[in-house]
Order: C-alpha cells, then sequence, then structure tokens
C-alpha cells in the first residue's frame, strides 16, 4: 500500500525578523518545525554570528584563540577580520570586560567600542553584556545608544533587569534578547513582562539559555522544543518569537574542549574534539529550534553552515 | 490500527463470567483498549480473537534485536515523536562500514579501531555497536571470506552485511551461523531471493526502497512471505531528505498504526567532510534513526556522538543519579581529607574523575539531591546546610576519620558558616569552584 505521507499544519507562525541597516540577515518566519519544509514554509536559513569580545580571548581555549591570532588583540580588528576573511553573517559582540570581577570597564568605554565596531561594519551587530545583572542594565542602556538606528540586537534582558534594557532597545529601535533558567515557564513569564512594557514582541528574540552537549545540552533540546511545538500547536503568540542559542561560550569551557591527547588518549584529537563539540551542540539546537547561533570556532560554523545546506 | 474498547468486546466471549477479574467482558475490553489489562488474564478468549487483538496491540515499532553474543542491539519499541514526552527507548546503533575490496591491513585496522572505542562517560560503557560490511568486489567467495574474518577478529559483534546479490548473500550467511546479523541489500529486484536467505538463515533483512512509497509497498510484500523482522531505508542520503522521511515513518507508525513502516530505521551518513558527517549522524540519533553508519570512527567523532545519543535517550523525567553514599577514592586513611557533592551522575563522575587525577586518596561523600546539580540542588533547597550536616552525622563517618574536616564545593561557599554552626566540632573548607581546579587543591590539602 502507498503510503500517504503523515503532514502536519499548524496553527501559529514564528515571527521573522531581521537584523542590521547597510547588510541585513533575517530569520524566523516558519510555520513548521525546524527544517520541516515538507509540512510548510522555511523562508529563511539559521544565522550564525561569530563570537567575539572588546578584550583580547585570554581565557579561550588555544585551539580558538590561535584562528585568531592577532586579529583578536583588539575588537575591531577581530570584527573585520570576522566580516571579511570568514564571512560572518552577523558578528556577536561580548562586553565581557564590564564585568565587575574582571577588568571592570565602564558603561561609557563599553559604548565607545561598540561605536568603533558599528563604524567599521557592514553585517549587523548583536552587543551582548557580561551576564552581571547590575551591571548590564547600565552598559547596555549605554550600548544602546551608541547603536543607534543600526538595529541590531541587544542582550540579554533577565528577570532581574529586563525593564531598563528593554526600554533602552525600545527607544533606540533595536531587537532584544530575552533570557530565562532553562524553563518553558519562565520563558513566557519574561516575555509577558517585557511586552506589557510596550516592547513589540515581534522584535523579541528568546535565549531559553544553552547548554553544551554532555553538560545539560538535552535541557534546552527540550525546552526549546517544548516552546516551538507551544508557538505552533498553541499558536501562542509570547512563544513565537525566533529562538537564540549561545554555543560558544558553554561549548569552549567544558572539559572536552580542553583537555589534551596526551591527558586522554581514549578521547582523540583535541583540535577536531572540540570543532566537534560547538558543531554538534549547534547542530541538536538547530534541530530543537534555534534561528540565531552565536559560536566561535570558524570550522564549526563552516561546518554547521554545510549542514544548514542540505536541508 | 489499535481497536476501541467496543471493537474489543465484540471479540470477547461475551459471558462476563469474571475469571479475569473484572464485572464484565466489556469492563475487560475497556482496560484493555486502555492497554492497562493483559488478554491472557480472559481464559476462554477464541484464537481468532487472540490473533486480531496480537496484532492491534503490537508496539507501533517492532522490537528487534541484532547480535547474539555479549553485545546484543536492541531497536524499535519507540512511542513518542518528542523526548519531552516520555523517554526515547533504544539508542541509536552506530556502526562503522567496511568494504570487501579494502586492504585485509585496512580491515584489521578498522576492527581494531572498533574494539578500542569502548569507554566510560557518566557510569555508562559507549562503544561502536556494529560493523556493516559492504559487498563491492561482486565476488561471492571473497564476500563470504572477508565476512568470517571480521566475524573471527570480533566475535561478539553485531555485523550487517550488505549486498544486493542474494548468491553472495548465502556464502556469507552460511560462515556465520548463529549470529544474526541484519542482511541488508533487499530491494525491488531481488525481494523473493532475499526474503528465502533471510529465513533460511534466520536473519533481520534490510529493505532498501528509492522512496517511503516503495519502501511501504516493498515491506507488505515481503512480510507477505514470512519475514517478520527488517530494517528500514527509504533512501534518505541528504540531512533534508533523512528527516523527512524518518519524520513521516515516526508519524505514521505511531499516530496512524502503519505497520508497513513500523521498523527500526536504518540510516547512511558518511561524508568526505567527517566533521559534516559527525552533524549528519546527530541529525540521525536525534530524529528516529535506530542505527547510523559511518565511513570512519576518529576518537574525537565517538566520543561527541556518544554523549549526543546519551543526552537525547536520557529520561527526561527522572536525572541520572548515582547512589547516596561516601565514596572512597584511593587508599583512603583516616587522615584522607572529606569532600562533600551531589548525587547527580555528572557532577559525581566529574569530580571523582578529578580526584582521581589528583591521585591524593580522598572521600568523596555524595548526598541524595534528587539528581541535580550542586547550584540547582542548593537554589532547589535540597543541599542546604541542615540536609548536609543530617547525612554527615547520620553517615557515621565521623569515627572512621582524624580530622573533622569537610570541603565543600566552592559555588556554595556561602553555607560555610551555617555548616559549622550545624555540627559541632567540625571545620568547613571552601573548595575551589571547578572541579577541574581539585587536583591542585588536594595536593595543597596534604
Ligand atoms: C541543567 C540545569 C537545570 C536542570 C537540572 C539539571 C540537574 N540534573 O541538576 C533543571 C532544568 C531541572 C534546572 C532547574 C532549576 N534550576 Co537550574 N541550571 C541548570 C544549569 C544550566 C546546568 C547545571 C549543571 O548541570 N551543571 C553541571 C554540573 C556538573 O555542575 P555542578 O554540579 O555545579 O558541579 C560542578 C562544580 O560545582 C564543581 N563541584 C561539584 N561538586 C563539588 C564538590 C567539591 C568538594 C568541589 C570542590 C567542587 C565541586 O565541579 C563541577 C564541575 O566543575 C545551570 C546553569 C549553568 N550553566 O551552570 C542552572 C542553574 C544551576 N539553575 C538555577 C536555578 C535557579 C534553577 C531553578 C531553581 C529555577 C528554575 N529554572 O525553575 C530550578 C530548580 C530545580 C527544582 N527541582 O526546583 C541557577 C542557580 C542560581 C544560583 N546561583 O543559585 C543556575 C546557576 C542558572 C542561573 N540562574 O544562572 N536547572
Ligand atoms: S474472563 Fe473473559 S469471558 Fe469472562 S468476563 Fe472476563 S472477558 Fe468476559
Amino acid at each position: 500500500m502507498a503510503l500517504a505521507a503523515p503532514k502536519e499544519t499548524y496553527a501559529g507562525r514564528v515571527f521573522e525578523v531581521t537584523i542590521g541597516t547597510s547588510k541585513t540577515a533575517v530569520f524566523g518566519g516558519e510555520n513548521v518545525l525546524p527544517f520541516h519544509k515538507f509540512d510548510g514554509d522555511t523562508p529563511h536559513k539559521p544565522v550564525i554570528a561569530f563570537e567575539i569580545q572588546d578584550v583580547a580571548p585570554e581565557d579561550w581555549p588555544d585551539t580558538v584563540k590561535e584562528v585568531y591570532g592577532d586579529a583578536a588583540s583588539d575588537p575591531v580588528k577581530w570584527a573585520l577580520y570576522c566580516q571579511n576573511n570568514l564571512n560572518a553573517q552577523a558578528i556577536a559582540l561580548r562586553l565581557i570586560s564590564t564585568h565587575p570581577d574582571r577588568e571592570n570597564r565602564s558603561a561609557d568605554d563599553a559604548a565607545k567600542t561598540v561605536k568603533a565596531v558599528l563604524d567599521s561594519i557592514e553585517v549587523p551587530l548583536i552587543i551582548l553584556g557580561s551576564n552581571n545583572v547590575e551591571k548590564d542594565a547600565t552598559v547596555l542602556v549605554a550600548a544602546a545608544e551608541a547603536a543607534s538606528s543600526r538595529n541590531c540586537v541587544i542582550g540579554k534582558a533577565q528577570e532581574g533587569n529586563y525593564k531598563t534594557i528593554s526600554a533602552a532597545a525600545m527607544a533606540q529601535n533595536h531587537k532584544l534578547i530575552a533570557m530565562s533558567d532553562l524553563d518553558i515557564n519562565l520563558s513566557k513569564q519574561l516575555g509577558i513582562l517585557i511586552t506589557q512594557m510596550g516592547f513589540e514582541k515581534e522584535r523579541m528574540i528568546a535565549d531559553p539559555m544553552c547548554s553544551a552537549l554532555g553538560y545539560g545540552l538535552e535541557y534546552t533540546y527540550s525546552v526549546m522544543e517544548r516552546i516551538r511545538l507551544a508557538a505552533l500547536t498553541q499558536n501562542d503568540v509570547i512563544m513565537q518569537p525566533p529562538m537564540l542559542a549561545d554555543i560558544g561560550m558553554y561549548v569552549w569551557k567544558v572539559k572536552e574542549t580542553q583537555a589534551s591527547e596526551a591527558d586522554l588518549p581514549k578521547w582523540g584529537s583535541l583540535k577536531e574534539r572540540g570543532i566537534a563539540w560547538e558543531a554538534v551542540t549547534a547542530g541538536a539546537m538547530l534541530l530543537a529550534g534555534a534561528e540565531l547561533l552565536i559560536m566561535r570556532h570558524p570550522d564549526a560554523v563552516r561546518s554547521v553552515q554545510k549542514f544548514i545546506e542540505e536541508f | 490500527m489499535a481497536l476501541s474498547g467496543v471493537e474489543i468486546f465484540k471479540l470477547l466471549p461475551k459471558t462476563n463470567c469474571k475469571k479475569c477479574g473484572h464485572p464484565t467482558c466489556l469492563a475487560f475490553a475497556m482496560k484493555l483498549a486502555q492497554r492497562q489489562a493483559s488478554l491472557d488474564a480472559c481464559p476462554d478468549v477464541s484464537e481468532e480473537a487472540k490473533r486480531k487483538l496480537g496484532e492491534a496491540s503490537a508496539p507501533p515499532f517492532r522490537p528487534i534485536t541484532m547480535g547474539a553474543g555479549n553485545s546484543v542491539v536492541n531497536m524499535g519499541e519507540e512511542t513518542v515523536l518528542f523526548r519531552h514526552e516520555k523517554k526515547f527507548v533504544n539508542p541509536c546503533a552506530l556502526a562503522v562500514e567496511v568494504k570487501d575490496t579494502d586492504s585485509e591491513e585496512s580491515i584489521k585496522a578498522a576492527v581494531d579501531a572498533l574494539r578500542d572505542s569502548e569507554l566510560e562517560r557518566v557510569g555508562q560503557k559507549l562503544r561502536i555497536d556494529a560493523i556493516f560490511i559492504k559487498e563491492v568486489s561482486g565476488d561471492p567467495a571473497k564476500f563470504s571470506q572477508t565476512v568470517l574474518s571480521i566475524s573471527a577478529q570480533a566475535p561478539d559483534m553485531p555485523l550487517i552485511i550488505s549486498t544486493t546479490n542474494p548468491a553472495a548473500a548465502e556464502a556469507a550467511l552460511e560462515k556465520i551461523p548463529g549470529t544474526r546479523p541484519v542482511l541488508y541489500g533487499a530491494n525491488e529486484s531481488n525481494a523473493e531471493a532475499m526474503a528465502e536467505t533471510a529465513k533460511k538463515h534466520k536473519v533481520i533483512l534490510g529493505v532498501y526502497a528509492a522512496n517511503l512509497d516503495a519502501l511501504s509497498e516493498l515491506t507488505e510484500k515481503i512480510k507477505a512471505t514470512g519475514v517478520e523482522d527488517m530494517v528500514i531505508d527509504s533512501g534518505a542520503r541528504t540531512a533534508g531528505d533523512i528527516l523527512r522521511d524518518n519524520t513521516f515513518i515516526r508519524r505514521a507508525a505511531i499516530k496512524k498504526s502503519v505497520k508497513s513502516v513500523g521498523y527500526p530505521v536504518i540510516s547512511f551518513a558518511q561524508r568526505d567532510d567527517h566533521m559534516l558527517e559527525a552533524l549528519v549522524a546527530s541529525l540521525c540519533i536525534a530524529k528516529y534513526s535506530s542505527i547510523v553508519v559511518l565511513s570512519s570512527i576518529e576518537k574525537w567523532k565517538s566520543l561527541a556522538l556518544f554523549t549526543l545519543r546519551q543526552n537525547i535517550y536520557t529520561d527526561p523525567q527522572v536525572p541520572m543519579q548515582v547512589e547516596q553514599k561516601i565514596y572512597s577514592i584511593g587508599e583512603a586513611g583516616a587522615d584522607a581529607p572529606l569532600m562533600i557533592t551531589t548525587n547527580f551522575s555528572l557532577t559525581f563522575f566529574i569530580v571523582s574523575g578529578e580526584v582521581e587525577n589528583s591521585k591524593v586518596p580522598a572521600r568523596l561523600a555524595v548526598m541524595d539531591s534528587e539528581g541535580l546539580s550542586v547550584l540547582t540542588a542548593w537554589a532547589a533547597g535540597k543541599f542546604t546546610a541542615s540536609k548536609i550536616a543530617q547525612f554527615i552525622q547520620e553517615s557515621g563517618i565521623e569515627k572512621e576519620i582524624s580530622k573533622k574536616e569537610l570541603i565543600i564545593p566552592g559555588y556554595v561557599s556561602i553555607l560555610s558558616g551555617a555548616i559549622e554552626e550545624k555540627l559541632p566540632g567540625w571545620k568547613v573548607v571552601v573548595g575551589p569552584r571547578e572541579a577541574n581546579a581539585l587536583p591542585a587543591f588536594l595536593k595543597t590539602m596534604n
């Protein structure tokens, strides 16, 4: 007997989000599960942003550091290298040096860095704080102002600081990342709080919190799948922003991306292992529903792009 | 197709004799429909009813076991599309391909690599599960010789024998009786002969068709010849096609009870680009394949795939956990340092691994925190000062050690004062935050 293709159609659709001005990137817009183009529309491919920092990446493992070499000594050079040499679709600038436990640089300093980077690149910019709830509230406001009218992504707004950050993103016409702690209800709740302030849901990007392969990946995977299913089957508009997976920072701190082959011969080549760890984490996040990825190693990015081309 | 309670009722004796423990046949039928009772409970049910009900109550994916030795692979039995609904049952097997035209040395190297592939992660032993032996030579004698030699080198390893030539299949299967391999290569043109061979040798038949429609027809045709155990291949090779076909197969079998595709799926991920191969294999693991064939098994690749498989196939309701107790690592004497952590498997294996690395004999007190990590357990109120104090007191460890000193994880340094208050006479030492700093830390303790 021939098989009647068991297709699914859904009531809901993920919002389509465009970022950047001179060169733009578009993601979201589908009314089906990830890559399920056999069920409906998948107008855009996921977008991968290269992560850079406002200080040299002393804290990154050698395997990634050495790819960038001297280019990473300065954020403008680093951004240009990603754009021109690595064909980055977007760049994610992490203002890590503003963290009180790090260099504790001021919001003004951060704003200057943002401006300098924006003045030199054409591709869209994602501006990330240091993940310190209090400090981000001032740093990201200054950064949003410095980036005014450039249609950037500002993040991350969390339960403890969403008010000031969303207000700034709204005033300066940016997109906003809303991050919650690995829980579908918390994600929804934050979405509601932010939209209640008047921020348009169509301008939001949800970050349900990433985790690395072998270190809680299954939690992120299932939370993302559940969010996407709620968006599609229940047509729940708060769950319909595209999702972000901030991969590099979780992957490049786990043991599998650092331990030498001499110490752990059973784990094989460190170089490939690290790249595979980032690529496989990214692949799983894409299958679970992420449309925007932030990654570090160019070889991992290239492999994931080839993978995306196969759909 | 699953039957309703009323449909089942029609097949029962309708005597309401109560021998099944239910007041009426109808009540029993309702329980059967909800899968809360087993048909065996009714002694008077007819053979015909048994057959009809048996078919209707068969699981959506036929359970099939590949191999016969100590390392068999269970496949099928899946009941859901998404892992948050219910635990995925039988983890996708990883197989590596060798060809009968490969040199003897390269086959030996592949078998050695395979034997060497086993590693332990979070307390589970993980390894490449099967060898896929492909006939390329066109020579049945050469093929059967290759199969025999691999089977001799790796006697316990489940085999997938790949050929579309029934004569080559026959020659190879004769050499490895009783090993319950998969014979992969039945297609539209050779189906009858391959089915005969599969029946004769009692092996699992791998069925290939160029698309899902043709596949569904072919499995029905083969089933009619009496072959029950199949693994299926819809010809999908790109990531997009694999996702589409595997999704359709899962949905058809589970939601529509379509029996003709209710078999474990075999997928092929081989790529010249090994990183891309790892990604395509990841897709197969996450999205419903039961076997994925790889071109090679570099250690980094297997480690990443094993880990992903472990993540996808864990129980979403119950985190992996270890037993609450005080573990001795190395020859821990009375003066060995004592540390405490939670019973989340990942936490336990990371921490105990680093303590082993340090070569410092030590004790690790593992407290039941319902399988939560240190910070999660702390945030959830399951790793608190009073619970820690109570656990240490009740463990009786005090009598075995010379120095009443407890090392706590750096992330919960905030607990140190409260623990000291609740454990009179004890000193609390705050350890490093990350376990990888433990070796250096433990050495300074000595
Ligand atoms: C996965 C996860 C979950 C999973 C649970 C996973 C599990 N089995 O524990 C789920 C989704 C269920 C969850 C739930 C919650 N979570 Co949670 N979760 C995480 C996450 C992402 C990873 C945790 C993890 O697996 N870590 C890996 C293990 C190995 O780490 P570990 O046990 O701490 O061990 C390390 C160290 O502590 C050290 N170590 C361990 N033992 C020892 C012993 C000694 C002696 C020494 C020296 C060192 C040491 O070594 C290990 C490796 O370096 C973290 C954020 C993050 N990225 O860390 C948040 C996190 C832990 N969760 C958090 C919270 C608040 C919660 C919730 C209360 C909120 C919610 N979402 O509802 C709930 C509580 C759960 C409940 N039942 O009520 C917070 C905790 C905040 C805080 N600082 O207190 C975190 C930090 C997220 C955040 N806000 O940043 N969570
Ligand atoms: S034992 Fe069989 S015949 Fe008797 S009541 Fe139960 S179902 Fe009916």
